[in-house]
């Protein structure tokens, strides 16, 4: 079997990965750093991570449309958002923290810093968390996020996503991302999705319309799998330059 | 074996609190009382490439316990686990852009079959405007195996390693080590691609 060890620099993220200053999305200018990247050998430190049990997780996290703990049920298209975390060989990351949040129906986040005038739904809190299983499956129930403005530049408004923070096995697969839904005319107009380098990896992001994941006369199913770096390396069995 | 695309990575947006900062979701503090260890407070700022504050990004960390084994099972290594700690931090930046930890200085753990790296901390920042997360270490600076550390001494440019070596200060009995992180510009914090 095919090993990375310790001592090995691995890479080749440039096609899936944005570039850190991305000039249309604004707010890298000042923060985008702008000497290289030190590549280093991967040690214990980067082949190890935090594992399932810092988040407290209860079944109740995964339902974003009653989570707010008010009795009442978020309003908006109910959907149901599914799928597999897996490693790029395609093996299952079991047992790993999801986190997500969200804008409400109407495009709104509970949220100091959000003040345009969408309305705030006071049954929606808009975040929401699960394990995956032993397969690698996670599941949320929630409400269809809408599009909402932004400063970036004129007119500009971000296409309906939902964001996901995953940890994955070690530290090598950390991951923040943002789940698109399919056909939004938004796509091609928001720098954030844009800064992707290729189509092919921008289409990562898209969930999938699945009339299997759709329960009748409850939920619209969406399914969207989230790959992310594996853990290769064998530990102390490096041959180190 | 054929590769799958990875999902590419977005910013975590201006948003990003209420989710990942929440009560029970954020993690200042990562010792218990029984927790083996010197106990130290870890400060620093998040600034931008003007110098001015970021306040609305995240900083993680994660290490070794104190005799320097990871809380993971790919550690396999002969230093003891404390089952009291996991080694996993997170902490949002306030309105001056300041971060803070409570934990205990990690162990030495391995880099390769014969040698020791330097204690430190792996840390990695998020924030709206970063596209990607960044990654970075603390190292301590009253720590003489800095100089024989291999990712210190071998891989990052000796102009650029100060800006790893948090510091070693006391206020009112305590330990702090400051660690301010610089995204862009004089004194860029050296940042790794991993």
């Amino acid at each position: 079997m095919e090993h990375t060890t310790i001592g090995a620099i691995i890479r080749g993220d440039r096609e899936v990965f944005p570039p850190y200053l991305y000039e249309a999305y604004q707010s890298t200018r000042r923060r985008a750093p702008t000497l290289p990247l030190i590549d280093v050998p991967l040690t214990i430190s980067e082949l190890t991570g935090p594992g399932p049990r810092i988040s407290a997780v209860t079944p109740e996290d995964a339902d974003l449309t009653r989570n707010a703990g008010t009795g009442g049920e978020a309003i908006g298209q109910r959907i149901i958002v599914t799928g597999r975390v897996l490693d790029d060989r395609g093996n299952p990351v079991p047992n790993t923290l999801l986190e997500i949040w969200q804008a409400n129906a109407a495009g709104r986040y509970l949220h100091k810093r959000d003040q345009w005038p969408g309305p705030l739904d006071p049954n929606f809190l808009g975040m929401g968390r699960c394990l995956t299983n032993e397969e690698g499956v996670y599941r949320f129930l929630t409400i269809r996020p809408g599009a909402y403005p932004w400063k970036n530049h004129p007119n500009a408004w971000r296409p309906a996503h939902i964001h996901f923070s995953v940890f994955g096995p070690s530290m090598l697969s950390r991951l923040v991302t943002q789940m698109y839904f399919p056909d939004d005319p938004l796509h091609s107009l928001d720098p954030i999705m844009q800064s992707i380098p290729t189509e092919e990896a921008r289409k990562r992001l898209i969930a999938t319309y699945d009339h299997n994941v759709t329960e009748p006369e409850w939920a619209l199913g969406y399914r969207w799998d989230i790959v992310v770096r594996g853990p290769y390396a064998t530990p102390f069995e490096a041959e180190v330059r | 074996m054929t590769k799958w695309l990875l999902t590419g990575s977005q910013t975590v947006g201006p948003f990003f609190a209420p989710a990942l900062l929440r009560e029970d979701a954020r993690r200042h503090v990562l010792t218990q009382s029984e927790t083996v260890g010197e106990r130290i407070r870890i400060e620093g700022h998040v600034f931008d490439g003007d110098g001015v504050p970021v306040p609305d990004a995240m900083v993680e960390i994660w290490q070794a316990n104190a005799h320097g084994r990871y809380n993971h099972p790919a550690d396999q290594g002969p230093a003891p686990l404390d089952l009291t700690f996991i080694g996993f931090g997170r902490s949002g930046t306030d309105d001056n852009g300041r971060y803070w930890f409570e934990t205990i200085k990690p162990g030495r753990v391995a880099f390769d079959k014969e040698r020791l790296q330097a204690p430190h901390i792996c840390v990695t920042v998020f924030s709206r405007g970063l596209l990607n997360h960044l990654v970075t270490r603390l190292y301590f600076a009253d720590e003489s195996s800095n100089a024989d550390d291999p990712i210190l001494q071998q891989y990052v440019p000796a102009e650029r390693r100060a800006t790893l070596i948090a510091p070693r200060e006391q206020h009112n009995g305590t330990v702090v080590y400051r660690f301010d992180i610089i995204l862009q510009g004089a004194g860029e914090t050296a940042f790794f691609n991993v």
